[in-house]
C-alpha cells in the first residue's frame, strides 16, 4: 500500500450558478522516497487536488473521494483535531508565493519555532537549536542572525528557503510543493530545485511537485501525472512521457514548447481550456484535439494504456483510430 | 535594412532617499547600454529581476528620459528634442506589458480601448477609427463580436492579443514587449508567439523583447543582450549567445534553465548567492562575488564590453585586463 492513496477524488465549488467541478475523478498514489510531478495549465485542478489532501479548501468546496488515505488513515473522515496532528507534521506544503505566505508581523525564527512547538516535544533551547539547524540546512548564511529577521528583510529566494525550512521542520513523510519556483528568477529557481531534490534524497520523504513547467518536470520528477480541466489525462514515468506521450494533449503540450520547435511557427493548441459553462459532453479535450472523432465529442473516454483517451497514441500515432475522414466538423 | 533604434551608453540613475539621517543614494538602474535594432528584427534583453531590463523599456518608450547617453529613434535624437517632436516619436514606439489583466481598463469596451490611441493622436473621424479598430481586431485573430465586450470576458491569451492590437493601432515601427508571454500557459504562449512572429513578418516591425525565459528568447530573437545589475555583460547574435556563451553569467543562466528533456544529463552551474543590492553594488565587476572564475583584477576593475569570438563580452577572464587597456 502506498503512503498517500487517492482514488476518484472530486472537488466541486459552490458558485452563484451551481457547482463548478474543479477536480474530476483524479486518482494517484505517492510512495516514500518518490518524486511525483503534477503538471497542467492553470485551471487544471492540480493545486486544488493537493489542497484537498491538506484539508485547506474553503467551506464552499465539496470534496468527495472513494478513498483518500495517508499511511492507511482516512483523511476525509478525520476530525479537525486529528487532522492537525498530521498536517504540518507528516504532510507539509510549500506555496508558490513565498512573500505572501510568511506572516509579515513576526520574525522568521518565531514562525519556524511555532511549527516545532506545535508538533514536537522539545524545550525552548532545543527548539531554537533546531530552527538554526533548519536554516543552515536550507542554505541560509549566518542562520543565528537570520532567526531575528522579518520577512520583508529577505529576498524572494531567501523567503522560499524559509518556507522550505518551515515545511521540513518536523521531518515530514510527504512534502507537497505547489509551484515552489514560479515566482523566482532562473538562477534562484535552480538553487531551490537543487535544494528540494537534495532534501528529498537525504530524508527519503515523498515529494509531490506541482508545476506548469515541463522543464522543471523533466529535471526533477520520476513519475508525472498530467492534468487537464480537472481530470488526470495521463500518468507515466518521466522518460517515457517525454519520449512517447500517450494522450494527444500531452503530445500537443510538448510540441508547443519553444525548445522543441523546428521552425518559426510553433505548433500551438487552438482554443482555450473549457470553463464552467462550456464543458463538452464527451472528452474534455475533444474541442481542441486534432484527432477528435464523433465518438470523442459524445462519449467520455476510457482509460487506455494509462491515458484518458479513446485513441491513445503509441509512437506518435493514434491506435484504433478510424481515420480522419470521420472527424467531426 | 533600416535602423529603427540606436542607443549609445544609455544610462538611467535614480536618486533614492535613505531616511532622515543618511544622505540620498544613487541607484544605477541602467548603467550604459548600447545597441541598434533594425526593422523586422528582434533584440531580446535577458536578465533576472533588478537587472535594468524594465528601465530600458521605459527609456525606449520615452516614458522617462535617460540620465546620460544618446538614444536615436528613427533618425531623431531624444535628448534635446522638443515636446512636439517627442509626442510624434512616442507614436512610433509602443509597448505591450507583462500582465494583460492589469493593462486593460476593466470599464472600457475592447473597441474603445483600441480606438483611444487614434482619438488622442490623430484627427481621424469616429467612423474611420471604428473601421481601423475592426481591421486590427481581425488581423490579431479576434472576432468582430468582441468589439463590444469588456476585458473580464476574455481569457489571458485573448487579452494579450487585445494589448498587442492596441499597441499596433498607431502603426509603430518598434514594439517593446515587456515579458509578453510569461503570464500565459504554454499552449496559449505558443499562440501569442506565433501571432508576434506573424505580425513581424507582415508589418516589418522591430521588436525589443524583454524576457527572463531563455527558451522563448531562443525561439524569437535575432540578437540577444544579457544584462546583470544594470549593465550588459554579453551581446551577440542568438546563435553566438546560445551555442557559444562566453560570459560566466550567460553560461550559468543557460545551464540553470530547465530543459524539457529528461534524457539529457548535463553539468549545471548553480550560482551561489543572490543578486547584490543595486544601491551598493560590489566594486569592480558587479558579478565577481557570484562568479566561479573570479581572479585578482575582478574586484578592482570593471570590465568593458569587448569583442571576443564574434560577441561582445564584459569579462576579465575572457578578455584579460592588459588586452583591454591596449584596446583603450
Amino acid at each position: 500500500m502506498s503512503m498517500l492513496e487517492i482514488e476518484n477524488l472530486t472537488v466541486e465549488f459552490k458558485t452563484g450558478s451551481g457547482y463548478f467541478r474543479a477536480v474530476d475523478g483524479v486518482s494517484l498514489q505517492v510512495d516514500k522516497g518518490e518524486v511525483l510531478a503534477i503538471v497542467g495549465e492553470s485551471g487544471s485542478g492540480k493545486s486544488v487536488s493537493m489542497l484537498a489532501v491538506m484539508g485547506l479548501l474553503p467551506w464552499t468546496a465539496k470534496v468527495t473521494a472513494d478513498r483518500m488515505t495517508f499511511e492507511g488513515r482516512d483523511l476525509l473522515g478525520l476530525s479537525a483535531n486529528d487532522r492537525r496532528r498530521i498536517i504540518g507534521k507528516d504532510i507539509a506544503m510549500i506555496f508558490q508565493e513565498p512573500m505572501s505566505s510568511l506572516n509579515p508581523c513576526f520574525t522568521v525564527g518565531f514562525q519556524i519555532i511555532e511549527a516545532l512547538k506545535e508538533h514536537l516535544d522539545l524545550d525552548k533551547a532545543q527548539r531554537k537549536a533546531r530552527a538554526i539547524e533548519l536554516l543552515g540546512l536550507v542554505g541560509i548564511p549566518s542562520p543565528e542572525q537570520r532567526l531575528r529577521a522579518f520577512p520583508h528583510q529577505l529576498s524572494g529566494g531567501m523567503s522560499q528557503r524559509v518556507m522550505i525550512a518551515m515545511a521540513i521542520a518536523c521531518s515530514p513523510k510527504l512534502l507537497i510543493a505547489d509551484e515552489p519556483t514560479t515566482a523566482l528568477d532562473v538562477t534562484i529557481q535552480a538553487q531551490i530545485l537543487e535544494l528540494l531534490v537534495r532534501l528529498q534524497k537525504e530524508t527519503g520523504m515523498g515529494l509531490v511537485l506541482i508545476t506548469h513547467s515541463m522543464g522543471v518536470v523533466a529535471e526533477t520528477a520520476e513519475r508525472v501525472s498530467v492534468q487537464y480541466a480537472g481530470q488526470k489525462v495521463e500518468e507515466q514515468a518521466v522518460k517515457e512521457l517525454f519520449r512517447d506521450p500517450r494522450h494527444p494533449y500531452t503530445a500537443a503540450l510538448l510540441s508547443a514548447l519553444p525548445e522543441r520547435a523546428k521552425g518559426r511557427k510553433l505548433p500551438s493548441i487552438p482554443g482555450v481550456v473549457p470553463g464552467q459553462f462550456d464543458r463538452p459532453a464527451g472528452c474534455l479535450f475533444a474541442p481542441r484535439c486534432q484527432l477528435a472523432t464523433e465518438l470523442c465529442h459524445t462519449t467520455p473516454p476510457p482509460r487506455l494504456d494509462g491515458a484518458l483517451c479513446h485513441y491513445p497514441l503509441k509512437d506518435g500515432a493514434p491506435q484504433n483510430h478510424p481515420g480522419l475522414k470521420e472527424r467531426a466538423a | 535594412m533600416s535602423i529603427v533604434v540606436t542607443a549609445r551608453d544609455l544610462a538611467r540613475y535614480y536618486t533614492v532617499s535613505r531616511g532622515a539621517f543618511s544622505g540620498s543614494a544613487t541607484l544605477k538602474a541602467l548603467d550604459g547600454a548600447s545597441f541598434t535594432i533594425e526593422r523586422g528584427k528582434t533584440l531580446a534583453v535577458v536578465g533576472e529581476s533588478g537587472c535594468g531590463k524594465s528601465t530600458l523599456a521605459r527609456l525606449i518608450t520615452m516614458i522617462e528620459l535617460p540620465t546620460s547617453g544618446s538614444l536615436n529613434i528613427g533618425g531623431q535624437e531624444i535628448v534635446g528634442a522638443t515636446p512636439a517632436q517627442l509626442k510624434a516619436l512616442r507614436a512610433r514606439v509602443q509597448i505591450v506589458f507583462q500582465n494583460p489583466y492589469g493593462s486593460l481598463n476593466p470599464r472600457q469596451k475592447i473597441g474603445h480601448a483600441l480606438e483611444e490611441p487614434l482619438l488622442v493622436n490623430t484627427s481621424m473621424g469616429a467612423k474611420e477609427r471604428t473601421e481601423k479598430a475592426r481591421a486590427m481586431m481581425a488581423s490579431v485573430g479576434l472576432r468582430p463580436e468582441h468589439y463590444d465586450r469588456y476585458p473580464h470576458m476574455f481569457s489571458g491569451g485573448q487579452r494579450q492579443r487585445i494589448a498587442i492590437a492596441r499597441a499596433l493601432m498607431l502603426d509603430p515601427e518598434l514594439l517593446v514587449l515587456d515579458e509578453p508571454v510569461s503570464a500565459l500557459d504554454v499552449s496559449i504562449q505558443a499562440q501569442v508567439l506565433n501571432l508576434l512572429a506573424d505580425l513581424q513578418d507582415r508589418l516589418n516591425l522591430a521588436y525589443l523583447f524583454i524576457s527572463h525565459d531563455l527558451s522563448v528568447v531562443r525561439h524569437i530573437a535575432n540578437d540577444v543582450m544579457v544584462m546583470y545589475l544594470g549593465r550588459a555583460v554579453e551581446q551577440g547574435t542568438r546563435d553566438q549567445i546560445f551555442n557559444n556563451p562566453q560570459h560566466p553569467y550567460t553560461k550559468a543562466l543557460l545551464s540553470a534553465t530547465p530543459q524539457p528533456d529528461p534524457e539529457r544529463k548535463r553539468e549545471r552551474i548553480v550560482l551561489t548567492g543572490e543578486l547584490p543590492s543595486p544601491l551598493n553594488p560590489p566594486p569592480g565587476c558587479t558579478f565577481h562575488p557570484r562568479c566561479p572564475w573570479t581572479f585578482e583584477p575582478c574586484a578592482r576593475i570593471n570590465p568593458r564590453l569587448l569583442v571576443h569570438d564574434g560577441s561582445l563580452v564584459a569579462c576579465h577572464a575572457v578578455n584579460p585586463p592588459d588586452a583591454s587597456t591596449k584596446a583603450a
